[in-house]
């Protein structure tokens, strides 16, 4: 049978742009992927007759324009179409709408707090010099600070000479922002409720924290270091969907001679003498390789894919308490119309972006109360689009698309409890009746829904406990932490078996960097010659 | 108003880290004069601690401590676990035991001793660190690179893998790292507790870890991590470092408070007191919390506004009260015996209790179901010293005194669980909630560590950065309580610390 | 010929605001070129550039400064507020005296410019381009003093030029012509009263007028019909800012950046980087900044200085890189114009010391000329001379002539 040069595990965004850049370098690359469609979290599906949608992620900022540059996705299809508006309706029949211009989103704040309208510009300021730190550091390796390798003390010697380039101020400032909770954070600056929790949410999203847990600051942070076009912290869609990111990919790879077999998932890794030499499909298929790729959760890797004898103990013991927390759940609802919020001023522009209806940071941490007891949130944080307003090619005419994000979720329910179809039905129910609330027309309009609950989206996308991000961002789960001390640069024990998931640093997000990393030092390991983007020997 | 002799350094309140600082300073043969607003001496050390694990061994020997007469009548606290029905776990340094049969399976215990083990070893490597002034990130001097230094090589010097555990697990959740090691819930509630008490913390939020290896960086008699209490109560421990700063020559006075801190030119030239009377010195050490130290007693005036916002910011709200009741007669605890009350009593079922018990201060209640930390002290009538959390300073409402019989009756449930009937043998009861501490210790907040110990207001950071080495924006003022490195609890550090600052730099 | 009519423009479907000035503007508008000042419609000009320009210099020209950020400061500790945030005393002021004041963070660096207007020891009014609310209330930490944003509630006109005196007393304020540089008087106007300082952003004779918006037209009326005969005309911020530059007066976030708002530390500048010593008091008493300040003083580690040029040619050196000997680069140009008024080719600069400091021979500025879609580089030999570069005497005449 014939040896690829490299296969790669699962066809998600990252294993695609793993395997587009292997291929660009002109080696044999097989892709395998269990769905008899590609994509893995990225995915444009049909929802119900003519409704295409984003099962799963379903806005787009973070992906690195690095890497649709260096591999030419625009020739591929992939289009990012920025959107603006957005907002929190409030309980009080209020709102907060988020405005691009920066005179408009200061009235609009000054409504609130006229303290909070100006002190956004001192908060994005320095929220701006955070991401000015860290984004050069996404497309980079972390270093292991227990090695002696002179690749891993230039590395670090990097990392000190960037901290020693801040002033003293801003260091303190930096230390301290890495380890706060968001709330923490954003009492520095704002006193309005309303506004600590437009902005709070987006330091839980993903995540089995809450608001006022330290460490959440910098999941803000993640979601702001994202562009589009060079606007750092805007959001955009993909043209078509989230899928068509992947299926630019996967166009792409085709285009550089790689291969594609979808509709068998891999049952084990094979490993020889040590080393990896191949996978074997469930359908019985085997193929071989010297250099197999996973772009699955760690723990589907090393602890569902392959057999645990082939590890050492400690890398099963750190694999099998890296946390992989299911946080949240997802609806994707098609729509007969567009759902009326009669609280917002005509032409308002909240419901054109993502919006939310937690208006109070207290709201928020009593959501998370509940997962912590084992409990869907009786009152979630929603974050919601209808993305069918910007790409009308998802949605029959007239009709619209709505995806709703919903924190929290947990992954095994308390008391017995189990994710069944009464328990999946009341979980869309606490989502359904809370909009509701908002939009009287809304639960009308519904002409169906997809409930996905982590269970869901573990069974579905292949995430362990339906984690968005393959694993927590906390601090112990970061940089060279990610995913295992040690084993924090894409390399495990086992010789030839990569990783290139989100699981590795810099984490999740549809952000492609974990894959371009992952090929660097794939290429590096290889030998001379090739090279990939950003961060030469 | 008159004027009093010119004192070298004037102390602005007479906690225990005002009188180590007073102590070493007059070692110095500097003249030393040491505030105290209240009657009593020793701050809010013998209101809000009963045990004593973390004093500084360096103050204690300084100063002579024992000399002074500081005893001991238990250095090496056990530490028991309530279980429901008496079936308790017992905790002695790194090993744990089940009583009347409580289930403990032998991968906990061992697993226990193992992750205790690594927390004292990792504990000990910071121990150095909290007594020195912590190094700054930029402009080191040559004591801060030294610090750094050692450090770094003492992380080093832990080898790869362990190397390795202490970077991921220093500012993770102690939940996480308590259920990664043992699965006994009671252990687990036991193990968490700890890290948690005197702060705004629950075990699953991150940093609690770090909280755990600070508690556990004390040792006494070379024992890590051991709790003793002190003959006399936590007075006696106070009525030492008196006499030790007697001996040295310091001069007290008590009944003094300070109203203002004076300025002269651009540095702080004396303090003047409530009555009016203004006493001059060439520095002026405040062992009062930063916020009161710097927005009261100086005044915004005299600082830098971004400064003030940082000050103001800071996180001050007390979380922890402190129940003590005198009892007609030691009471009953299901399956314990008259002599296991001479240990350390816990009230941590597991670790949802805590949490749930954090829930509600989150939204400024108290908890239904307190978290408990009791002993029984030595004394002349036999007496319930408890540590009761969460009672948030900011208690929707107010801490009026509906709000505190209601809370002293939820403490009290809890306690009736353990030792049923113990309402019957309570004779008088006193609970200071964080409004009481602040009133009665005016310490802002009415925070036991004056500033919240997280890892933003720890270290270089604490109480805030361009205050953090015991100096102040001010020229002449310096900060050498709790609010200061290394913060909190009865460890003398701050103070000690802050001497040996003020010595290199007012030489 | 017909005058071309503007387009409609309705500038709030931007979010903008507009002024109470803003229909009287709209009525003389040729150019239909509005800018965005602070969230409210700003025209960049009316007119032909360099007419209204002349026109500060020559007449009288009216500008829209409702939108300047305004803030009533008042409370037993005002003062004392005011004192600690600038770095001039301010207690050396009299009622009813007008003050250019800066004010800097704890590290001494600059944040933004303004002016202080005292009414009494208790009653200020701080003015400024940037909105400031944020600092200012922080800044009233543990100070008894009320910050009040009163940007809304008063409308103001910048109105400069040599014959504005004359128009102002045709206008009827009996005792206008007494005022001194930087006095503020009160006349009845109407129903209610007019406010009237000898200040302005021109270096030339000038006042500014403050006005309850309800009279805000009642006053553009009744001044142009005063100055009918005086070419009075309004203006835009292009104008103007070619006048501020002669003056040799700063822009905030165009010839220094404020230090709250730069991602990069080393954007931030001190003072004594911009020209701005006299400013700084270090007698008063404490002040933000004051003692990373004195350590920067007597260390002497500023590293940049602000000075005024004199390039030769014609070419204005807008954005250009300065070197010393045509080699090393020392510093970059922050203003550039050429000066109908002088014939000279100006800028402002920042240069690294010991440049414009120690050092101040051959210096050489890096002109790009669009030459009919060719771009040629010119080296110009530049002077450094000191600002402002034009001070008509008439700036401080009082009473000031008649034209």
């Amino acid at each position: 049978m014939k040896k690829y040069d490299a296969i790669v595990v699962g066809a998600g965004h990252n294993g695609l742009v793993t395997a587009c850049y292997l291929a660009k370098s002109g080696l044999d690359v097989l892709v395998v992927e269990k769905h008899d469609y590609i994509g893995g979290a990225a995915v444009s599906l049909e929802l119900y007759d003519g409704w295409k949608y984003s099962n799963c992620s379903y806005v787009c900022s973070l992906f690195r324009p690095e890497i649709s540059r260096d591999l030419e996705l625009y020739k591929y299809g992939l289009q990012v179409i920025p959107y603006g508006g957005g907002g929190v309706l409030m309980e009080n029949g209020d709102h907060l709408a988020a405005l691009s211009d920066h005179d408009a989103a200061r009235q609009e704040i000054a409504r609130h707090s006229k303290k909070d309208s100006e002190a956004y510009d001192r908060y994005s300021a320095n929220l701006m010099r955070q991401c000015k730190f860290i984004k050069p550091l996404l497309m980079r390796t972390a270093p292991d600070p227990t090695s002696f390798k002179p690749r891993d003390l230039q590395e670090l010697l990097y990392l000190g000479k960037r901290f020693h380039g801040l002033s003293e101020p801003e260091m303190y400032e930096m230390a301290r922002f890495w380890t706060m909770s968001v709330v923490e954070f954003l009492d520095e600056y704002f006193e309005s409720d309303v506004m600590k929790a437009w902005i709070a949410g987006t330091g839980i999203i993903g995540t089995a924290l809450g608001p006022c847990s330290p460490g959440t600051a910098y999941v803000l942070l993640h979601h702001y270091m994202g562009e589009v076009d060079g606007n750092i912290g805007a959001w955009g869609f993909a043209r078509g969907g989230m899928g068509s990111i992947t299926k630019a990919l996967a166009d792409c790879l085709k285009d550089k001679g790689g291969e594609i077999r979808a509709g068998s998932g891999v049952e084990n890794i094979l490993v020889k003498n040590g080393r990896a030499v191949g996978v074997a499909l469930e359908n019985g298929d085997e193929f071989y390789s010297d250099t197999i790729i996973s772009g699955m959760d760690v723990k589907r890797t090393f602890l569902k894919t392959m057999e645990t004898k082939h590890l050492p103990d400690d890398f099963v013991r750190q694999v099998k308490r890296f946390k992989i927390r299911g946080s949240s759940g997802k609806l994707n609802i098609a729509l007969d119309g567009l759902p009326e919020f009669p609280q917002l001023p005509e032409g308002s522009q909240v419901t054109r972006g993502d919006f939310h209806f937690t208006d109070s940071v207290e709201r928020m941490e009593r959501a998370y109360d509940d997962w912590k007891r084992g409990t869907w949130s009786k009152d979630p944080y929603l974050d919601v689009l209808i993305p069918t307003q910007i790409d009308p090619t998802m949605a029959p005419e007239g009709k619209h698309y709505m995806t709703v994000f919903v924190q929290y979720a947990p992954y095994d329910l308390a008391d017995g409890e189990v994710w069944d179809d009464k328990n999946r039905e009341a979980f869309a129910e606490s989502t359904i009746s809370l909009i509701s609330k908002y939009s009287p027309n809304f639960r009308d309009l519904i002409l169906h829904k997809e409930v996905r609950t982590p269970l869901d989206i573990e069974e579905k996308a292949g995430l362990t406990e339906g984690n968005i991000f393959q694993g927590e961002l906390t601090f112990d789960q970061l940089l060279f932490n990610r995913p295992v001390p040690g084993y924090a640069q894409y390399r495990s024990p086992v010789k030839g078996l990569y990783m290139c998931g989100s699981s590795t640093h810099p984490g999740g997000g549809v952000m492609g960097a974990p894959g371009a990393n992952a090929a660097r030092e794939i290429l590096r390991d290889m030998g001379a010659g090739r090279q990939t983007g950003r961060q030469a020997a | 108003m008159s004027m009093k002799d010119n004192y070298d350094a004037v102390i602005i309140g007479g906690g225990h880290n005002g009188l180590v600082c007073a102590s070493y300073l007059a070692k110095a043969g500097r003249k030393v004069l040491v505030l105290e607003a209240n009657d009593q001496l020793g701050g809010a050390a013998p209101g809000c601690a009963h045990i004593i694990n973390q004093l500084n061994g360096a103050v204690a020997n300084d100063l002579e401590l024992t000399k002074h007469g500081l005893k001991y009548t238990d250095t090496n606290l056990a530490t028991i676990a309530l279980g429901e029905g008496g079936e308790h776990l017992k905790i002695e340094g790194t090993r744990v035991s089940a009583l009347n049969g409580a289930a403990l399976s032998e991968e906990d215990r061992v697993s226990f001793n193992k992750m205790m083990r690594s927390l004292h070893k990792f504990s000990n490597l910071l121990g150095p660190v909290w007594g020195k002034k912590p190094p700054r990130l930029k402009n080191q001097d040559l004591e801060d690179k030294i610090t750094l230094g050692k450090l770094g090589l003492s992380i080093r010097m832990l080898g790869k893998r362990d190397m390795q555990d202490f970077l991921r697990i220093a500012l993770m959740n102690a939940a996480d790292l308590v259920e990664d090691a043992v699965e006994n819930k009671l252990l687990q509630g036991a193990i968490a507790v700890d890290s948690v008490w005197g702060t705004h913390l629950a075990p699953r939020s991150p940093g609690t870890v770090l909280s755990l290896f600070y508690r556990l960086s004390g040792a006494i008699n070379g024992r890590q991590g051991a709790l003793a209490l002190p003959a006399g109560g936590m007075g006696a421990v106070v009525d030492a470092l008196v006499a030790a700063a007697a001996s040295n020559g310091v001069d007290i006075r008590t009944g003094a408070a300070v109203e203002q801190i004076l300025v002269e030119n651009d540095r702080a030239c004396g303090v003047q007191l409530a009555g009016g009377e203004i006493i001059t010195a060439n520095l002026v050490i405040s062992n009062a919390d930063p916020k009161r130290t710097f927005l009261n007693l100086l005044g915004a005036r005299h600082l830098d506004a971004g400064f003030v916002r940082r000050i103001s910011k800071t996180r001050t709200n007390g979380n922890t009260a402190r129940l003590t009741l005198k009892l007609n007669s030691l009471p009953e605890f299901t399956g314990l015996a008259r002599s296991d009350l001479k240990n350390r009593l816990l009230i941590a079922p597991d670790i949802l209790y805590l949490e749930e018990a954090f829930n509600q201060a989150k939204y400024g209640e108290f908890s239904n179901q307190p978290a408990m930390e009791i002993v029984f002290p030595e004394g002349a009538e036999p007496t319930l010293s408890a540590l009761v959390q969460y009672a948030p300073y900011h208690l929707k409402g107010g801490w009026t005194d509906e709000a505190r019989t209601a809370f002293l009756e939820k403490a009290l449930d809890q306690l009736d669980r353990y030792a049923p009937g113990i309402r019957d043998h309570i004779r008088e009861s006193e609970l200071l909630t964080p409004a009481d501490i602040e009133a009665r210790y005016h310490i802002t907040g009415g925070h036991w560590h004056h500033v919240e110990m997280q890892i933003d207001q720890m270290l270089m950071m604490r109480p805030v950065h361009g205050s953090a080495q015991y100096q102040t924006p001010m020229p002449g003022l310096y900060l050498c309580g709790a609010g200061a490195h290394p913060g909190g609890s009865v460890t003398g550090a701050p103070g000690m610390n802050a001497a040996k600052r003020i010595l290199a730099m007012e030489a | 010929m017909t005058a071309m009519q503007p387009k409609p423009f309705d500038s709030r479907k931007l979010g903008m605001r507009q002024t109470p000035f803003y229909p009287r503007q709209m009525d003389w508008t040729i150019t239909n070129d509005w800018l965005l000042w602070a969230g409210y419609t700003s025209p960049g000009s009316l007119d032909v550039v360099e007419q209204e320009y002349f026109a500060i210099r020559n007449s009288a020209t009216v500008f829209d400064i409702t939108p300047m950020c305004k803030y009533r400061v008042s409370g037993p500790e005002a003062e004392l507020f005011l004192n600690r945030l600038v770095t001039r005393d301010i207690r050396k002021m009299r009622d009813n005296r007008v003050s250019y004041v800066i004010w800097c963070d704890d590290e001494g660096h600059m944040l933004d410019d303004g002016t202080v207007f005292k009414y009494s020891n208790t009653e200020y009014r701080l003015c400024c381009q940037e909105r400031q609310y944020d600092w200012l209330t922080d800044n009233a930490i543990g100070l008894n003093v009320e910050i009040q944003d009163v940007t809304d509630d008063i409308a103001a006109l910048a109105f400069q030029g040599p014959t504005t005196c004359r128009i102002l007393k045709n206008l009827g304020l009996a005792g206008v012509e007494e005022m001194k540089p930087f006095d503020i008087r009160e006349f009845p106007f109407g129903k209610g009263t007019l406010s009237v300082s000898r200040t302005g952003f021109t270096g030339d004779l000038g006042y500014e007028l403050w006005i309850d918006p309800e009279q805000a037209l009642d006053l553009w009326d009744t001044l142009f019909e005063a100055g009918r005969h005086y070419d009075i005309r309004p203006i835009g911020s292009h104008a103007l800012d070619l006048a501020r530059m002669e003056a040799g007066l700063l822009q905030p976030n165009v010839d220094f950046q404020s230090a709250e708002f730069t991602l990069r530390h080393s954007r931030r500048r001190s003072p004594f980087e911009i020209g701005m010593e006299w400013q700084v008091d270090f007698t008063k008493g404490h002040f933000n900044g004051r003692r990373a300040l004195l350590k920067e003083k007597q260390q002497g580690t500023s590293k940049y200085c602000l000075v005024g040029l004199d390039i030769e040619g014609n070419k204005p050196a807008h954005a250009a890189l300065i070197y010393h000997r045509q080699k090393k680069e020392i510093g970059r140009i922050t203003s550039a114009m050429w000066s109908p008024t002088l014939k000279t080719n100006i800028a402002l600069a920042e240069l690294k010391r010991p440049f414009g400091i120690d050092q101040k021979e051959d210096i050489w500025v890096e002109i790009y000329v669009d030459k009919e879609m060719k771009w040629e580089r010119v080296m110009a030999r530049a002077r450094i001379v000191s600002t402002p570069f034009f001070a008509p005497a008439r700036k401080n005449q009082t009473p000031p002539a008649d034209y």
